[in-house]
């Protein structure tokens, strides 16, 4: 599966990364940024995308509104430390598929990708 | 300020803590931090706008922020790193943001990008007109404070504004 990180600290890019691996996703493309990612996210073509939200230059939330736009079924997982409902409630509205609270364990996430995937899969 | 705001971090610190480094925190006796009293030695430094504003400084001694940064990292990394300015960031972004979801008011407030400063001898002053709460907090790894310097935003014309802290080296 290829994944695409988006996050502007590469301290929880590495974090994500490692769990990916662990569970054998090991095609990985990472971005800083909401509009990094909207510049590699054509050529890369990912299966899934792990997001954050605060970012600089374009947050998530923005990114994910502008990739909804043009893709809609690619899944998406926001990954961020904003934990209010309306926050979440706003995510999901905007078209992601998941959301992910930090600070996280290994196996929340790993649990977060595997519902969001199995979830795709079962249409 | 009150109280109801200090509760916030003393649990996201700790569950922050907990969770991504498997490091306990021991929380003293919060206090209100004089206007010239020096943080420590590696200070992360994020702004709050909307129904509160703010800063939020989480300052560690230096040998604390290197092993903390090694346990987050899984890598001793030197304070020049990028990637240990990084990790500073990424902490006290989690513990503001792990916080606010927890303010008594449940309203909407936005958090900056971080920013940090590495160097001992420096200070955060915060507004004058908001008092900065001191939280000591004690690790295996040493120690380190955060400065709680918010006020509830009563004008929404200031609510999209960040409200930056000045530093002094």
């Amino acid at each position: 599966m290829r994944v695409m990180l988006i996050d502007d600290s590469k301290t929880m890019r590495n974090i994500q990364k490692s769990v990916l691996r662990q569970l054998g996703h090991t095609e990985i493309e990472e971005a800083c940024d909401g509009q990094d990612a909207l510049s590699k996210i054509g050529s890369f073509a990912p299966d899934l995308v792990l997001v954050d939200w605060n970012m600089p230059n374009m947050d998530g939330l923005t990114f994910v509104k502008t990739y909804r736009k043009a893709n809609k079924t690619t899944p998406l997982i926001m990954v961020t430390t904003e934990a209010e409902k309306a926050r979440v409630i706003e995510a999901i509205k905007a078209g992601v598929n998941n959301y992910v609270v930090k600070p996280f364990t290994p196996d929340l996430l790993g649990q977060r990708i595997d519902e969001t995937m199995a979830k795709l899969a079962a249409g | 300020m009150n109280p109801n705001y200090i509760a916030p971090f003393v649990a996201s610190i700790k569950n922050v803590f907990s969770t991504m480094l498997q490091l306990e925190v021991n929380v003293g006796e919060p206090k209100l931090k004089s206007a010239s009293e020096p943080t420590h030695d590696v200070s992360g430094i994020i702004a709050m706008s909307g129904e509160v504003e703010g800063t939020i400084t989480l300052s560690f001694e230096l040998n604390a922020a290197t092993a903390i940064v090694a346990l987050f990292c899984g890598d001793k990394l030197d304070p020049s790193s990028p990637d240990y300015v990084d990790a500073v960031g990424e902490l006290v972004n989690m513990v503001s943001g792990g916080a606010k979801a927890k303010f008594p008011q449940g309203g909407s407030v936005s958090i900056s990008c971080p920013s940090v400063i590495v160097g001992a001898g420096h200070t955060v002053q915060t507004r004058s007109d908001t008092p900065c709460v001191l939280i000591p907090c004690t690790t295996d790894c040493g120690e380190l404070t955060i400065e709680v310097a918010i006020r509830e935003n009563t004008t929404q014309s200031s609510s999209e504004t960040a409200s930056g802290a000045s530093v002094n080296v």
